[in-house]
């Protein structure tokens, strides 16, 4: 079974904006589609090693970046 | 093709770095998709090309954060979302004589819509007197709009001054940036700046058909309405704008191979440096405003100081026509530049030069000394040639 994060967003946008400032902290992360059975308003998430959620979590707070939730998956 | 001498910059800056063409063939050829639409390998290029120009932008001009860039077509576009975005009847709002039609026609219908408008007087030099500010302020004044640097003499306005000015008095600043931006360093925080209008085909050397509006953190964005709604690829499922940056400002489909073209501008000027072209343009100014204040019959206008104003320079001849001069130069010299109002109505009542306008010649990046000396050869031979 694969475990992996994802950080969803209100837009592409968002998303963006946090996958360069994570690139600039050295956090791997990759944009890809959000998966079927999670709701989101924003057709792209971003995703990310579960290991890292605590560094997203504060990269994304320390820029005020508004960001819908993080889930962690199973599949 | 003959020689071209281009002294048309303040209108729009040719040539343009090949980066920004090559930029813009392979957005077309190899990229080409929608940014923020699908989650295709295709479309997260696209998006992380727009994402890039943001940053630069932001960079460029020190805004902290890059999705407070809203992208529009024009720095004509981003100066009405920003004035018809903000300002409501029963608000007041501080413009100079200076402001071309971008700034001047949406005031007007503005204040046709009760908005109430003052316009400061720039005699005799152009230049805005922060004192008057003082004078001139109001309980409900919002807002004070000022054009960065004449598209007509080139006077650059004491924005840092202004800027203080208003912030110590609650008013925010609407910076035109449409002949600075790329031209002359420009620091939002430093100058006080809180919503910076900027368009990308000027000396920001992108393509036409880019521009923005970078909004500053002192600008509620709930009080700043959009000019137009629709697909923002965000929030699908509502039928609702929302209410976030930049896409409560972005509706419908960006115009990504400009954006392209004009991020690889924008590298172009960080790797070339704004203060570099800054002095290069300054020297080539005031080596014209010399040479044109030693040819007899020519009368220039603005301060005859490069120091103080853009390389943007005005002027008239003696008994002669300036559209004709304009013709002359074109046909017969290849040399190109503006003649006229040059949409600043108020600028050429303030500089005394309504309704005939001036000549002007707007010098770049690209233009040199040599070219220079040419256009003034010409000048005197056209004058001669009368005489």
């Amino acid at each position: 079974m694969e475990e992996f994060a994802v950080v969803l967003v209100e837009s592409t946008n968002q998303a963006m904006r946090i996958e360069h400032l994570l690139n600039l902290s050295g956090v791997k992360s990759k944009l890809i589609p959000v998966p079927k059975f999670l709701s989101s308003n924003c057709g792209n998430c971003l995703r990310i090693d579960p290991a890292d959620i605590e560094k997203v979590k504060f990269v994304v707070e320390k820029n005020k970046i508004r960001i819908d939730r993080i889930e962690i998956i199973q599949m | 093709m003959n020689r071209i001498i281009y002294f048309d910059n303040a209108a729009t800056s040719w040539p343009k770095p090949p980066q920004m063409i090559e930029a813009m063939r392979q957005f077309n050829g190899e990229i080409g998709a929608n940014s923020g639409r699908s989650g295709h390998q295709l479309s997260v290029q696209s998006a992380r090309i727009v994402y890039d120009t943001r940053q630069r932008l932001a960079d460029i001009f020190n805004l902290r954060d890059p999705l407070r860039v809203a992208f529009t077509l024009n720095v004509t576009e981003s100066l009405n979302l920003a004035l018809l975005g903000l300002l409501k009847p029963g608000d007041h709002v501080i413009t100079t004589s200076m402001e071309h039609n971008a700034v001047m026609r949406p005031l007007r219908y503005l204040e046709s819509r009760g908005v109430e408008l003052t316009i400061l007087s720039c005699i005799p030099n152009g230049v805005l007197d922060p004192d008057d500010l003082k004078k001139f302020m109001k309980p409900n004044s919002k807002l004070v709009v000022i054009n960065h640097a004449s598209n007509v003499i080139g006077t650059i306005q004491p924005i840092r001054d202004i800027g203080r000015f208003a912030r110590e008095n609650g008013l925010l600043t609407l910076i035109d940036t449409a002949q600075t931006a790329g031209a002359y360093p420009i620091n939002m925080e430093k100058d006080f700046i809180d919503l910076l209008a900027f368009t990308g085909h000027k000396s920001l050397f992108g393509p036409m058909g880019t521009g923005g509006l970078l909004i500053g953190e002192r600008v509620n964005a709930e009080q700043l309405n959009p000019l137009k709604r629709g697909g923002t690829g965000s929030y699908s499922e509502f039928e609702e704008q929302p209410d976030f940056l930049p896409d409560k400002f972005e509706s419908g489909t960006l115009n990504i191979i400009g954006l392209a073209g004009l991020n690889a501008s924008l590298e172009w000027i960080q790797s070339t440096c704004i203060e570099i072209i800054r002095v290069h343009e300054k020297v080539l100014c005031q080596q014209l405003i010399n040479g044109l204040q030693n040819i007899p019959g020519i009368k220039v206008f603005g301060s005859g100081d490069a120091n103080l104003q853009t390389a943007v320079v005005s002027f008239t001849i003696d008994g002669f026509d300036n559209a004709r001069v304009g013709e002359l130069l074109d046909e017969r010299y290849g040399v190109l530049c503006r003649t006229g109002l040059h949409c600043s109505p108020s600028t050429h009542k303030t500089i005394q030069t309504f309704p005939h306008g001036t000549i002007r010649f707007s010098l770049g990046y690209f233009n040199s000394k040599i070219e220079i000396d040419d256009a003034l050869l010409f000048l005197k031979e056209i004058i001669g040639k009368r005489q």
